[in-house]
C-alpha cells in the first residue's frame, strides 16, 4: 500500500536496513507516525521506527507480523519547514514537516513536477531539536551526490568518470609524465592522510577514503606477490593475511551508537551484532566464545566501542526477537554464542566415534585432540567433553599426563560378576585394544631345562582375533608372537 | 589375566578412569560399588585386616598403567565401606581402617561354631591359641 507512493526498503534477516555503499546512519527514533495531510490516499504509517541516514529517511514498522519498510531519498526533499513554537505545540507531540517532489501520480521522485508535504509525528521520548539539526545536516550534506550516484544514474556517472580520466591523461606523457603522476598521487595521498589526522570530524568523513586506500593496497600486495620469486613469498603471504584480517575487522561502516539510537541503543546493537556474528561463527566451527566476539566486534567498530555489559545485554535481547543465533551458558560458567540450529547430539556422536578408535581406547583423548577433530577452539572442545561426561558418555582420567577422557565403560561392567565380559560389546572391544601386544624377542638363555626370554613389548593395532595362547619353550630363535 | 599375589584382577583394573574419582553422580556410584567389592574380596583372600591410608596398599595402584588412587579417592571408597558397615575407622583422623570382610556378627558365629566343633566350651583360650593353635590349623580360618 505504501509502495505506491514510497519505495520499499530492503532489510537483513535480523530486521536491520541494508545500507548502500557510503550510507551512514545518523539518528534513530521510535514511535514515529508518517503521513501526508495533502493527499488523502497517502497511507498513514503509524508508530514505526524512523532511521535517518546520510542518503535516506527510512521508516520501519514495529509490527513483526507484517513487516513493512519504506524510504524517502533525501534527494527528493525540496524544503524542511522549521518548527513553530506555539501554545498548541506544547500539548501535541512534536511534528516535523518537509516538502518532497513527486510525480503526478504521487510517487516520490527526484525530478517530479508536483510536490507534497509529509509530516512526521514524533510520539516517543525524543529531543526534536537534535533530530532536526541532524536532519538539516544530512540533507545539506548531499552525500548522495558525492558517493558517485545511486543506481538510477549508473551509466551517466560511468561516462563522466571516463571523460575525467581522459582530461587528466592528455598533458602527462613519457617517463617523466608517469613519474610526475606517481608523485602527484603520493602527494595527494599524503595530504589526504594529514587532513584526516588533524581533525577527528574530518577523519570520520575521510573514513571512506581510507577504506578505499586499504583496498587498493591489498590489491597491490596481491598482484605484487604473484610476480615475485619464492624467497619473498612468505613475507608477502604474512602481510596479505594481515590485510585480510584487517579488512574483515573494518567491515562495519556505520556503527550503532548511543547518540544515534538513544533509548533503542541495545535493541539496534543487538540486531547489528546478530548480523555481524554470522561470519566469525562459521569460521570458528559453529560455536564461539563471548570474549572472542567482544574483541572481534569492537575491532570492527573501530571508534565507538561497546562495554562488556552492553554486549551481554545485546545477546540476552536476542531471545525477544527472531535471530538465528543464541547465547548459551555452560555449567562451568563459560558463555558462548552458537547457531540455533546447532545440535549437541551431533557433536556427541562425533566425539563418541573419536573415542572408540583403538588409540583413543588405549590412551583416551585430550581437549586438543577433540578440538582438532571437531574443528573448534580447544576451550570449546573442553566444554563439549565435559558436557559429554555429564551425560555419561565419557569418563575422566586425571594424572600427571594431564586431563584426558575415555569412553565410559562403567555401565558395561556387570555388577554381579566382575570378571564377566559380554561378546561383541564395547567392553570386549576395549579389552582387545589394550591387551594385544607385539612382543619382540631379542634374546634367550637356557638355564637348566628352562628357557629365559628377553623381550621388548609394544602396542599394536587391534586387528587380531581373540583367544591366542602363550607359546612356550619350543622357540629357540628370536621370533614374533602374540600373547594375551 | 593379571594377578596381585593370588588374587585375580578384573579387566577394568587396567582402565585409567577407574583410578580417578568420577565427578558425575551415576558414574561415581558405579565406581564406588566396584571398588567396595574389590577391596572386600581382596582383603578376604589375602587375609588383610587393616588398611592404612598413608601406606602403599598394593590394590590402590596399578604400575602397568601408571595410575594410583589419590588420598581423597581412597578415603571416599573406604568411607563408603564404613557406611555400609563392612569396615570401621580405627582412629578419628581416618588414617587406619579395619576391614570386616566377614561382618562382626559372622565372625562371632564362626568362633562359636569353631568352639562347638572342637568341644572347647567351658575352657579358656587365648586369642593366639584360637588363631594358630593346633585345632585351628587346617580349617582355613584366620
Amino acid at each position: 500500500m505504501a509502495g505506491n507512493f514510497l519505495p520499499a526498503a530492503k532489510l537483513t534477516a535480523s530486521g536491520r536496513p541494508v545500507l548502500d555503499s557510503g550510507e551512514v546512519e545518523c539518528s534513530l527514533l521510535s514511535t514515529v507516525d508518517l503521513h501526508s495531510e495533502d493527499l488523502l490516499a497517502f497511507p498513514l504509517l503509524k508508530s514505526g521506527l524512523l532511521i535517518l541516514t546520510t542518503h535516506r529517511l527510512l521508516w520501519l514498522s514495529s509490527d513483526s507480523n507484517t513487516p513493512t519498510a519504506v524510504y524517502i531519498p533525501l534527494s527528493t526533499i525540496q524544503h524542511i519547514f522549521s518548527t513553530k513554537k506555539s501554545i498548541k505545540s506544547m500539548f501535541h507531540s512534536p511534528r516535523v514537516r518537509f516538502q518532497v517532489s513527486t510525480t503526478p501520480e504521487g510517487h516520490v521522485s527526484e525530478k517530479g513536477l508536483k510536490s507534497l508535504v509529509i509530516t512526521l509525528i514524533l510520539r516517543g521520548k525524543t529531543d526534536i531539536d537534535s533530530f532536526l539539526g541532524k536532519f538539516w545536516d544530512a540533507w545539506r550534506g548531499r552525500a548522495w551526490e558525492t558517493s558517485g550516484s545511486a543506481t538510477e544514474s549508473g551509466p551517466g556517472s560511468g561516462s563522466r568518470e571516463g571523460s575525467e580520466s581522459l582530461a587528466l591523461k592528455v598533458p602527462v606523457v613519457g617517463v617523466s609524465g608517469i613519474l610526475r603522476k606517481e608523485q602527484e598521487m603520493w602527494e595527494s595521498t599524503d595530504k589526504s592522510l594529514q587532513d584526516a589526522f588533524q581533525d577527528l570530524n574530518a577523519l570520520m568523513s575521510k573514513a571512506k577514503e581510507m577504506v578505499v586506500l586499504a583496498e587498493r593496497m591489498r590489491l597491490k600486495l596481491l598482484s605484487g606477490s604473484n610476480n615475485q620469486t619464492s624467497e619473498t613469498n612468505d613475507d608477502d603471504m604474512g602481510t596479505k593475511e594481515e590485510m585480510q584480517d584487517w579488512l574483515l575487522s573494518v567491515g562495519i561502516a556505520s556503527p550503532v551508537t548511543k547518540e544515534s539510537a538513544g533509548a533503542l541503543y541495545h535493541q539496534q546493537l543487538s540486531r547489528q551484532l546478530a548480523d555481524f556474528v554470522k561470519k566469525p561463527l562459521e569460521r570458528a566451527g559453529g560455536m564461539i566464545n563471548l570474549i572472542d566476539i567482544y574483541c572481534l566486534f569492537n575491532r570492527a567498530r573501530g571508534t565507538e566501542l561497546i562495554s562488556p555489559d552492553d554486549l551481554r545485554q545485546a545477546c540476552s535481547l536476542w531471545e525477544k526477537f527472531d535471530t538465528p543465533v543464541m547465547l548459551r551458558k555452560f555449567d562451568s560458567g563459560v558463555m558462548v554464542i552458537q547457531n540455533k540450529t546447532h545440535s549437541d547430539d551431533e557433536v556427541f556422536s562425533r566425539i563418541r566415534s573419536l573415542v572408540l578408535k583403538p588409540d583413543a581406547l588405549r590412551t583416551g583423548i585430550s581437549a586438543s585432540d577433540a578440538a582438532m577433530t571437531l574443528g573448534v577452539a580447544p576451550a570449546m572442545a573442553k566444554e563439549y567433553l565435559l558436557a559429554a561426561e555429564g551425560k555419561g558418555f565419557l569418563c575422566r582420567d586425571v594424572s600427571s599426563d594431564g586431563f584426558r577422557f575415555y569412553i565410559n565403560l562403567f555401565p558395561e561392567i556387570s555388577p554381579d560378576d566382575r570378571y564377566f565380559v559380554k561378546d561383541h560389546g564395547i567392553y570386549s572391544m576395549w579389552i582387545s585394544a589394550v591387551s594385544f601386544r607385539l612382543a619382540f624377542f631379542t634374546d634367550y638363555k637356557e638355564v637348566g631345562k628352562s628357557i629365559f626370554w628377553t623381550m621388548t613389548v609394544d602396542f599394536m593395532e587391534n586387528k587380531l582375533p581373540s583367544g591366542c595362547q602363550i607359546y612356550s619353550e619350543a622357540y629357540k630363535i628370536p621370533e614374533l608372537f602374540f600373547f594375551l | 589375566m593379571q594377578t596381585l599375589g593370588e588374587f585375580k584382577l578384573p579387566h577394568f583394573f587396567n582402565y585409567p578412569p577407574y583410578f580417578t574419582l568420577q565427578p558425575v553422580r551415576d558414574t561415581r556410584e558405579k565406581q564406588i560399588q566396584l571398588w567396595k567389592e574389590l577391596i572386600l574380596d581382596y582383603c578376604r583372600t589375602q587375609k588383610v585386616f587393616v588398611i592404612g591410608l598413608d601406606e602403599d596398599f598394593q590394590l590402590f595402584s596399578n604400575p602397568t598403567i601408571e595410575r594410583s588412587l589419590s588420598h581423597e579417592a581412597r578415603e571416599a571408597f573406604l568411607s563408603a565401606l564404613v557406611s555400609e558397615g563392612r569396615a570401621e575407622w580405627l582412629d578419628k583422623g581416618h588414617r587406619k581402617c579395619l576391614i570386616l570382610w566377614h561382618r562382626i556378627q559372622d565372625w562371632a558365629d564362626l568362633i562359636l561354631h569353631f568352639v562347638k566343633e572342637n568341644g572347647l566350651e567351658d575352657s579358656v583360650m587365648t586369642v593366639e591359641e584360637i588363631r594358630s593353635g593346633v585345632e585351628s590349623r587346617g580349617t582355613g580360618k584366620v
